[in-house]
């Protein structure tokens, strides 16, 4: 399966790359929602190698690298394809964390903050309802701003903290992407299932090209899975290629 | 032969092994008239253990029905595998991790997932679905039913501890491997408070012709060892799962292994990778008996012997006697045979995932399991002593009758004063019955994007077969009291039940995997309701087209004499020709029609109150336990299930959910929970008492929802296999309201009946155990 790459052959097309580090276990499902629901070209990249095979958009995929061992993401921020990673990331290129891969991007230093122990202490598998702080990010444009998701989650380690003045520059430049809320929208505390700062459930970096989400939308992509709402993230970034 | 320094074995060294006198001579007469050395004993007397040799259960699983054209592979491999179609097949199996999961109830749950799912793709199956059962002793201060006495607050605390600790265990063993939980059952009873089972079933997916086996050939090709390095953990836990625990029992925590997730989802990479490079003859993993095991069964399986010299095996600790080596059972280790000269692309592969991988010796044309350490054979045996002619025992057997009354006992009062909506609430909240989210909302239900229908509604766990239009459903079911009150019917029951679960999706089913939960097989009596559970099974497996396509057996559930019920837990696969058109238990919308399905006939008063006394309801509510499991007609559970899969696969039918714990109520108030539509029904009731009808536990009934005019659809198909199919009321929103005998008797909200069904379990957890006086 490594080294498959999906494509239709279409021209104007943007390759997508998906990171395997040793334990990753959602990198098969975000190659299968870009190949066969997007429909994109898409590749897997080995943790090992700096090569990002030109690819236009990185997912780091969720799962437990490295088995999150010492801490989620601590051991896999080393592993050479970061490196590739964070220059890519600070020419502009477009990176997609999930779950794990918002924790190993935290812990690499290209988002800020970090994601801890739920305040339940227990693994939590649910769908959750996000609303969509802005449609401004190459990552939400197909989205309208205000609207809410319904995506799972599934993690023991979700609870996004970061400092005050982090979480005022954050608020400040509009980097928080995305919000835990009930279903109408509201932000309370029981909608909140891993005891969030802010009820934080996606950030962006300051260029607005890397963003960190615990929910998984490549779990709902497909009507048969229960939910389609995850899929406006790929589909956002398909858009926002073909602006390019 | 040349032996290594070896103290004399003395009858007591044999006793401690677990090994009887006459055994012992057995073994002395296979080596040719010699003594073993202690590396031999141990070799024996893991092999020649009840969990290993299945001495006392051979003579009776060979009853059950093992094949269809469907079956591929059978028991007596890693994992059974059906043929699916498309060029597909599933490989699965359930397997038991009781003993070491009330030792350690996190590492033992762990290690037991990280068994099951070896078992998968050593076959070359990648893994797509786990489930598990799970039986503990009470967590609440409940009513003590069917004699014993109530727990007390030490054991509530202890189960409390044991349900912690399993549930977190297989959440963190098979999250991190990425495999999604598909749910299963989680039951109490007060006879798992010392005897907790965990079984653990697991599935996986293969290509037809890509199947590896577990089997040894050619001589001169190399063994190579693979996986983690092998330490002095789970030494004899093979033996320690074939005896009664005892007060001594927690000394045995150094016997429980250790599992690392993370290395077995290296180890799920490297080998399925491994495989496709076409240099792999055979592969097995090494679970109980570790490397022993491993290497005589897959010489025995090729008919070929085998070398290896211990001083190759990659080790944890210095100092490692061959004794613990060759009986070590340290997790995430496999052993496979590779084509000679093709070595380095195995080697390659696990170099890549950061593997150890040896050459630890060679296949031999001597039959012999040959080890040596610095050189100098430890021991050497022939394969066959360890495996075909491992002791097989008749055990004696005897008639068992529980003590329990037979008849309904006079004190109980139905159909005067009771009210039936609390009762229904009590019953919803009650442990068997209510919902389990505590449980699998801590397991990743979702990953590798499969999961059409996840725990929680109720029937079966289905999933999608990517890139083809098919699915698979698949459900674990076992009733522990049924047993206890008849082995044999409640085994039928076990068989029908996960069948039915299975077709309610609209799944047909395929295979079937069985693992026996017993007590101590040298008592005559447990040994009788083994025989009678393997009867049952037979008879329902035969009747409804399943085989028995392996399993495991545990027996010496038992702490201080004390037993648990007899509890065969069933693991039954159905396959979807079209997993879109799968049907879901929850109603969903208002205004359709609710059609009870019954092929069973209504019994009379007599047998409906003998009948009685084996439900949640009676435990519950009423305090006390009499009588006999449903009856079942075989014949018209099959009919039934046929039924189902016709109606949905022809599309007629909106919503399916079988009555089982707690009736046709519980089975209304489930279905209504997900969407919040209800129901308003009428049931016929011939009479009865109201309490029968809402809450009896008759078999082979499965509440449907359907558009009125899909309705004589329905009763075509009911007609044409001979099942009864009454319009009982129809859906609306938020209410459930049933009759029974012309007056109303449970009218409530879906919302107070789901908080209770959905808080009891947590609350349980979290509350601190009040003294039980």
């Amino acid at each position: 399966m490594l080294n498959s790459t999906y494509s239709h052959g279409e021209e104007n097309q943007m390759k997508f790359g998906v990171i395997i580090f040793p334990g990753s276990n959602c990198d098969h499902d975000a190659h299968w929602t870009i190949g066969h629901v997007a429909h994109q070209p898409v590749t897997f990249l080995w943790h090992d190698s700096h090569d990002l095979q030109g690819c236009d958009v990185i997912i780091v995929p969720g799962g437990f690298a490295y088995g999150d061992y010492l801490r989620t993401g601590a051991i896999a921020k080393f592993s050479p394809v970061m490196e590739s990673v964070r220059k890519f990331a600070d020419g502009g290129g477009l990176v997609l964390g999930i779950c794990n891969g918002f924790q190993i991007l935290c812990e690499a230093g290209l988002l800020p903050g970090a994601l801890i122990r739920n305040v339940g202490l227990k693994y939590v598998c649910k769908p959750v309802h996000v609303r969509v702080e802005t449609a401004a990010t190459p990552f939400t444009s197909a989205c309208r701003e205000g609207e809410v998701l319904t995506i799972p989650i599934g993690h023991m380690e979700g609870n996004y903290f970061c400092d005050d003045a982090t979480l005022a520059e954050l608020r400040r430049d509009r980097r928080v992407i995305f919000r835990y809320t009930d279903p109408n929208g509201q932000i309370t505390p029981e909608a909140n299932p891993n005891g969030s700062l802010d009820n934080i459930a996606g950030i962006c970096s300051p260029g607005r090209n890397v963003l960190g989400m615990m929910p998984h939308p490549e779990r709902f992509s497909e009507a048969e899975l229960g939910g389609t709402d995850g899929f406006k993230i790929f589909e956002s970034l398909v858009g926002a290629m073909a602006e390019k | 032969m040349t032996t290594a320094a070896s103290p004399a074995i003395t009858p007591e060294l044999v006793r401690e092994h677990g090994l009887t006198p006459e055994e012992y001579e057995k073994i002395k007469q296979l080596l040719g008239g010699r003594e073993p050395t202690i590396t031999e004993l141990g070799i024996f007397s893991v092999m020649w253990s009840e969990h290993c040799s299945y001495k006392s259960s051979r003579v009776h699983l060979k009853r059950l029905p093992t094949r269809s054209k469907r079956v591929v592979q059978g028991p007596g491999e890693n994992a059974g595998i059906i043929d699916i179609g498309d060029g597909w097949a599933c490989a699965f199996k359930i397997e038991s991790h009781n003993h070491p999961s009330f030792i350690e109830p996190f590492q033992g749950a762990a290690t037991g997932m990280g068994g099951i799912l070896r078992d998968i793709f050593t076959m070359g199956a990648r893994p797509v679905a786990v489930m598990d059962s799970l039986r503990f002793g009470p967590v609440t201060p409940s009513k003590a039913a069917g004699g014993g006495a109530r727990a007390t607050q030490a054991e509530i605390h202890k189960n409390q501890s044991i349900v912690e600790g399993v549930v977190s265990g297989v959440a963190s063993y098979g999250n991190c491997f990425g495999v999604p939980n598909l749910g299963g059952e989680t039951k109490f009873e007060a006879c798992y408070s010392g005897n907790p089972l965990v079984n653990a079933f697991a599935l996986g997916l293969v290509r037809r012709d890509q199947i590896f086996y577990a089997k040894a050939a050619g001589e001169g090709n190399p063994v190579i060892y693979v996986g983690s390095k092998t330490g002095r953990d789970g030494i004899h836990g093979a033996t320690m799962a074939s005896e009664e625990f005892s007060e001594a029992s927690e000394a045995k925590r150094p016997n429980v292994q250790v599992g690392d997730p993370f290395l077995e989802k290296l180890l799920l990479e490297a080998c399925l990778e491994a495989m496709q490079t076409g240099a792999i003859v055979g592969i097995q993993d090494m679970g109980a008996a570790g490397l022993t095991c491993s290497t005589c069964e897959m010489g025995a399986r090729g008919k070929v012997g085998t070398e290896i010299e211990l001083d190759r095996v990659p080790q944890r600790e210095t100092g490692m006697s061959p004794y613990e080596i060759m009986l070590s059972e340290s997790q995430e280790r496999m052993l496979l045979v590779a084509q000679k000269g093709r070595e380095d692309e195995v080697f390659r592969v696990f170099e890549k995932w950061g593997l150890d991988a040896v050459e630890i010796g060679r296949v031999t044309s001597d039959g012999k399991m040959r080890v040596l350490q610095h050189g100098k054979v430890v021991s050497e045996i022939p394969n066959e002593a360890l495996t075909d002619d491992a002791p097989v025992y008749k055990r004696p057997l005897q008639r068992w009758e529980p003590p329990v009354p037979r008849e309904m006992p006079h004190q109980i009062r139905l159909a005067e004063t009771a009210d039936l909506t609390r009762n229904l609430k009590l019953l919803l909240a009650s442990p068997n019955i209510c919902g389990k989210r505590w449980v699998w909302q801590q397991y990743d239900h979702m990953v590798q994007t499969n999961t059409v229908e996840g725990p929680g509604a109720g029937d079966a766990g289905v999933i999608r077969i990517k890139g083809s239009q098919r699915g698979l459903a698949m459900a674990l079911d076992g009733n522990g009291r049924w047993c206890y009150l008849d082995p044999q019917l409640g085994a039928m029951h076990a068989v029908a039940d996960a069948a039915r679960n299975v077709a309610c999706c609209g799944a047909t089913p395929v295979g079937a995997t069985n693992c026996l939960n017993f007590g101590n097989p040298e008592k005559p009596q447990i040994m009788w309701q083994f025989s009678q559970v393997v009867d049952g099974i037979t008879k329902a497996c035969e009747a409804l087209d399943v085989p028995i396509t392996g399993g495991n057996v545990s027996f010496y559930n038992e702490t201080l004499g004390e037993g648990i019920y007899p509890t065969p837990v069933l693991g039954i696969v159905g396959t979807l020709d079209d997993v879109h058109k799968a049907v879901f238990p929850h109603f969903r919308e208002p205004g359709r029609v609710v059609v009870l399905l019954r092929g069973s006939e209504l019994g009379d008063r007599v047998d409906a109150e003998a009948e009685f006394g084996s439900s949640e309801y009676a435990k519950e509510i009423l305090g006390a336990v009499w009588g006999f499991p449903p009856a079942l007609e075989l014949e018209r559970e099959a009919a039934l299930q046929k039924a189902m899969v016709g109606m949905i696969q022809a599309g007629l039918v909106d919503s399916a959910h079988d009555c089982s714990e707690g009736g046709v109520a519980v089975t209304l108030a489930e279905s209504a929970f997900a969407k919040d539509v209800g129901a308003k029904v009428d049931l016929p009731a011939l009479g009865l008492p109201a309490e029968f009808v809402l809450f009896g536990e008759d078999a082979s009934r499965v509440v449907v929802s359907c558009d009125r005019s899909n309705l004589s659809g329905i009763q075509q198909v009911a007609v044409k296999y001979g099942i009864s199919a009454d319009v009982i009321g129809e859906t609306v929103p938020e209410r459930l309201e049933i009759k029974a005998n012309g007056g109303v008797v449970v009218s409530t909200s879906v919302s107070e009946l789901r908080q209770v069904y959905e808080s009891a379990l947590e609350t349980a957890l979290r509350t601190e155990a009040v003294a039980a006086d």
